[in-house]
């Protein structure tokens, strides 16, 4: 049994960044670090800044203060605090070690099911097309459509479409993976096959980071939840003190009732 | 009536493979200033984007006439004297890159925002984005009023013989003051540009068919 006393440097480590659009802060030093292999599911109110913190994590926006480490490794500044933002070359780089799949799928239409998962692998990855698509053939089974290799995303069913959203981004094995209201485009009977993609990734280790409005998936499927609201992190911990309803963290309390409410 | 325009029909396949050649040196020029400005004015920054609006603007507004003149008559001012068949290509170039300009801007602009971001996050660089994600899908939006544009500056090429240039028109127009026979020369001549932007359409037409792909 090793003794080992020294903190395992997180995976993801983001301290005090704030953002700010023109004059309304939408992010109020954030702070949230996720080790490895961990899911952390995001949950809050509609405009609590949750998209805008997945999207600084992978440097689509940039931010205004604080900082944010990835493996180590500060993302979209150079190393040593001078803010100066990194090269183009640089950042993307940098972004193909995150994967993000995006609430509106964003599958490219000219390009098949293979063909999307195939783009970065190519063009980033430098791998030849018949490595690539033998890499997208597995993911697309892992996805369950493996069948579906050949077709246009315009053919394929919004479940299936956001499985290869996913296909896309976990076939460049991202270190981290960051997964923003992927379900929210879908009509319910889609979601559970999506979710179900989503699990089957957590129990092979990937580490994610996912903003949700699934409670249950977010209770059963995570190691903590955070609780967002109007740009701060207002509640950290484990989904069973989270989502207690005896919390008494007021606007968590609330924002719960509001969801019940709602959604049940 | 028909010997004589026999006797000239050599020389008019010279003036028309001239206008080929001003046709295509446009449209070549025109296309690569064109998208590369066109690229700035949609991704550059501010001072580049109103440099390119600014240039736009100006040479959309002002007759292709007076921009030949111009360029032919008014830039030996400033000491830049052009031959008048590269005056007359410059001057066509710069009205026909403003269009593509404006061409490239509308068919990248209607490529949503997303497609940019997925481009990003699976780490393609600038470029990258552009060649294997953007340009692809705006080209089905791009093709259409470009090959009408091609067909314009096939058309618009006619006013090099303004110049004493002698392109297709011009060689027409020599024909008719030896021939006194304009009519048949005219027609003769309407028929030849005809078949070449009918020819330009169909193309046009076939290539936009194959570059369809469904949009969600
Ligand atoms: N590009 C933008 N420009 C200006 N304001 C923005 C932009 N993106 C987001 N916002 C604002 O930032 C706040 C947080 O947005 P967002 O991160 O999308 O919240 P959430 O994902 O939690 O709903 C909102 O008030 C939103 O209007
Ligand atoms: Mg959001």
């Amino acid at each position: 049994m090793a003794t080992n006393t020294q903190e395992i440097p997180a995976l993801l480590d983001v301290r005090d960044v704030s953002k700010a659009f023109g004059t309304v802060q939408v992010l109020r030093s954030v702070s949230l670090k996720v080790s490895r292999g961990e899911v952390v599911t995001v949950i809050g109110p509609s405009g609590s800044g949750k998209t805008t913190l997945l999207r600084c994590v992978n440097f689509l926006e940039s931010y205004d203060s604080g900082s944010i480490r990835i493996d180590g490794k500060e993302v979209g500044f150079r190393e040593g605090g001078s803010r100066q933002r990194r090269g183009e070359r640089d950042l993307a780089a940098m972004r193909a070690e995150t994967g993000m799949v995006f609430q509106s799928f964003n599958l490219f239409p000219h390009l098949t099911a293979a063909g999307n998962i195939m783009l970065g692998l190519t063009k980033v990855r430098g791998k030849s097309t018949a490595e690539a698509r033998s890499i997208a053939e597995h993911w697309l089974g892992r996805v369950g459509l493996g069948h579906k290799a050949d077709s246009l995303p315009a053919e394929l069913s919004g479940g299936q479409q956001q499985r290869v959203g996913i296909a896309r981004a976990v076939a460049m094995e991202p270190k981290i993976l960051l997964l923003d209201e992927i379900t929210s485009a879908l009509d319910p009977e889609l979601v559970g096959e999506v979710l179900e993609v989503v699990r089957g990734l957590a129990q092979d280790g990937m580490t994610m980071v996912m903003v949700t409005h699934e409670m249950a998936f977010a209770r059963d499927a995570s190691s903590r939840i955070v609780f967002m609201a109007d740009g701060g992190v207002s509640a950290i911990g484990p989904p069973r003190d989270i989502l207690a309803a005896e919390t008494d963290n007021e606007r968590l309390r609330s924002f719960l009732a509001r969801f019940r409410a709602s959604h049940f | 009536m028909l010997g004589q325009i026999i006797y000239a029909l050599p020389f008019l396949a010279e003036g028309f493979a001239l206008t080929l050649w001003v046709s295509f040196l446009v449209v070549l020029f025109s296309l690569m200033a064109g998208v590369i400005l066109g690229v700035g004015l949609v991704y550059g920054p501010v001072p580049l984007r109103w440099a390119v609006r600014i240039f736009s603007d100006t040479i959309r507004g002002i007759p292709i006439l007076v921009l030949i003149f111009f360029v032919y008559y008014g830039l030996p001012a400033i000491g830049l004297h052009l031959p008048s068949f590269w005056a007359a290509v410059t001057a066509l170039t710069l009205f026909k890159t403003a269009q593509v300009v404006e061409y490239l801007r509308g068919a990248v602009g209607s490529i949503p925002r997303g497609q940019t971001e997925a481009a990003m996050a699976i780490g393609l660089t600038f470029r990258q984005q552009l060649t294997s994600v953007i340009f692809p899908q705006a080209f089905r939006r791009f093709l259409p009023p470009w090959i009408n544009g091609v067909t314009d500056a096939v058309k618009g090429s006619a006013l090099v013989s303004l110049l004493g240039i002698t392109d297709l028109m011009q060689a027409i127009n020599q024909v008719i003051g030896r021939t006194y026979e304009a009519m048949p020369l005219y027609i003769l001549g309407a028929l030849i540009y005809f078949a070449v932007n009918y020819t330009l359409s169909l193309a046009s037409r076939r290539l936009e068919r194959r570059f369809t792909f469904i949009r969600e």
